[in-house]
């Protein structure tokens, strides 16, 4: 069974001056599949990500987005391709000066021609949805780090965008909250056949959400596959990452292991078809 | 064999020209660079209103009082001066004439751009390092929101327009600070204080001063917005960004008094 390829970076290299960030990543992300990018800390794969929507430029390599290559587009081009993406942020990056309500409802206000009561209505579910409706009045300052990671989800949902990129949606997060924004993900694909990119430390979500695992070590994919795949990967690097993310393999076998790689490939057609069904 | 032999010395030396003005060359290129962008981007649809009044407010009215103060000390400062210079040579007659001309020309664009860089120019820098360090800039970008029309584009409208406004506040009250000293203080005669002002102050005057306060108005907020916009390195980072708005800011400022005096004075 092939999927088709939404996301494809080839060759992608990242270069700081003297420093080489990432060494010719290869990766194709299928549609309506969510790839779970895992690596330790300074792996480069917020630099990866980052690359997805163009917001660094590749050094060597392309990322091609359906098709088209987002490091050559002009600023227009761009700016209507990026109709189409969505990210949520490591450190929220909501805009300090606007009310939670308006950092949800901006995107809405920028990009479509909404009428104010409709803009309401989906930010007011959509902030209802991450059950941070309460705190719609209030600013950034003035809610705690995990209402803030919730609200930062709600707006990159708001759009319904056909790519979503998450980097660390989880961190910080109490274990509820971090299976709600988990379920969230689910069913973004489900329901809207969304492509997402997560990276993530939280092997729980990363076992949970992912189609597909890719682990980044010094900037190169060093293994990638499907979770039941990830997990007997021959590789003491990825092993290692598993065992030390203090969490015992075998429950992640006992979760994943009840179904085969072919099982899982199943399981996500299926997804596919009721997506778009 | 010693390191501060001639041979070991001279790449160094060499280097230590040629970074600074390597290093200047492409900050002059950076501000082209995001000067452009700006300009394109101010005609570029959608125009946002709100944000340029917004700012005009912020750049504005708030620096009112301030700039408002400073230019009543300088007027009065300078009205102290030339009165004990000039009765040297019994020539106190001059004094309303001389500092109209000295504000209108100098003092007042100049002073005004200082202050507005030292309060607004660091706010600027500060809020838009804050807004790149906490990826606000980069989440504008991800919602197809040019962050250059966003952010820079309203600044530098305000810092253009209200600039100007500013210096004329500056130069009638520093003109009201002088007349507070020379006339009601030092008991020059009034009558004669107001007909050098109207004798020896030209159009051509108010018109360079104003014309200054136009460059330094799109000069600060360019700089200050400069800084702020490509600031990183954390809290830091910002901070430094922020301190080298305002002094970059100010330095512009005399640079620019200079070629612009230069060009338009006949001397």
């Amino acid at each position: 069974m092939t999927v088709e390829a939404h996301v494809v970076v080839e060759g992608l290299v990242k270069r700081y001056g003297d420093r080489t960030i990432l060494h010719g990543v290869d990766l194709t992300i299928g549609r309506a599949e969510t790839l779970v990018v895992i690596g330790g800390s300074g792996a480069g794969k917020s630099t990866l990500v980052r690359h997805l929507i163009a917001l660094e430029r590749p050094t060597a390599g392309r990322i091609l987005i359906d098709g088209l290559d987002v490091a050559a587009l002009s600023d227009v081009e761009l700016a209507k391709a990026r109709r189409r993406f969505g990210m949520v942020f490591q450190k929220y990056a909501l805009f300090d000066s606007m009310t939670v309500f308006d950092n949800v409802a901006f995107p809405l206000r920028e990009q479509t021609k909404l009428s104010e009561k409709e803009i309401r209505e989906r930010a007011m579910t959509k902030l209802k949805e991450l059950g941070v409706d309460h705190a719609a009045t209030l600013t950034p300052a003035q809610i705690s780090g995990g209402m803030a990671k919730r609200v930062g989800i709600a707006r990159a949902l708001v759009m319904e965008p056909e790519l979503l990129i998450y980097d660390e949606p989880t961190s910080g997060l109490d274990p509820v909250t971090s299976r709600t924004v988990d379920q969230l993900i689910e069913e973004m694909r489900a329901r809207f056949g969304v492509t997402s990119v997560v990276i993530t430390h939280d092997m729980v979500s990363a076992f949970d959400i992912a189609d597909r695992i890719a682990m980044l070590i010094k900037g190169r994919v060093v293994a990638q596959g499907t979770p039941a795949e990830i997990l007997v990967v021959d590789n003491p690097d990825v092993q290692n990452f598993i065992r030390s993310s203090g969490v015992d393999p075998a429950r992640f076998t006992q979760r994943v292991g009840r179904l085969s790689a072919e099982e899982l490939a199943a399981r996500v057609a299926e997804r596919k078809r009721d997506a778009a069904g | 064999m010693s390191d501060d032999s001639p041979d070991s010395a001279q790449p160094s030396l060499l280097a230590s020209v040629v970074a600074p003005v390597k290093t200047l060359l492409e900050e002059i290129g950076v501000l082209g660079d995001l000067a452009f962008r700006a300009v394109m981007w101010t005609v570029r649809p959608p125009y946002r209103f709100q944000l340029v009044i917004a700012q005009m407010e912020f750049v504005g009215v708030q620096s009112t009082f301030l700039v408002g103060l400073v230019g009543l000390f300088t007027g009065m400062v300078f009205a102290v001066q030339t009165v004990y210079g000039f009765r040297r040579f019994s020539a106190e007659n001059m004094v309303g004439g001389v500092v109209a001309l000295t504000l209108s020309r100098e003092m007042a664009p100049v002073l005004t751009a200082i202050m507005v860089a030292a309060r607004a120019g660091s706010g600027m820098a500060a809020e838009l390092g804050n807004m790149r360090s906490s990826e606000q800039i980069d989440a504008l970008e991800t919602m197809a929101v040019n962050p250059v029309q966003y952010l820079i584009v309203p600044r530098m409208i305000a810092g253009i327009v209200m600039i100007p406004v500013l210096t004329l506040v500056f130069f009638l009250v520093g003109l009201g600070g002088a007349w507070l000293v020379g006339v009601k203080w030092l008991s020059l005669d009034p009558g004669i204080f107001f007909d050098r002002i109207k004798t020896m102050l030209a159009e051509a005057d108010l018109r360079q001063g104003l014309l200054k306060s136009v460059v330094f108005g799109f000069a600060v907020t360019l700089i200050a917005c400069r800084h702020g916009f490509f600031a990183s390195g954390g809290a830091v980072g910002v901070g430094q960004a922020t301190t080298r708005a305002v002094v970059w800011s100010v330095v512009g400022v005399f640079v620019l008094d200079y070629i612009i005096t230069s060009m338009l004075t006949q001397v």
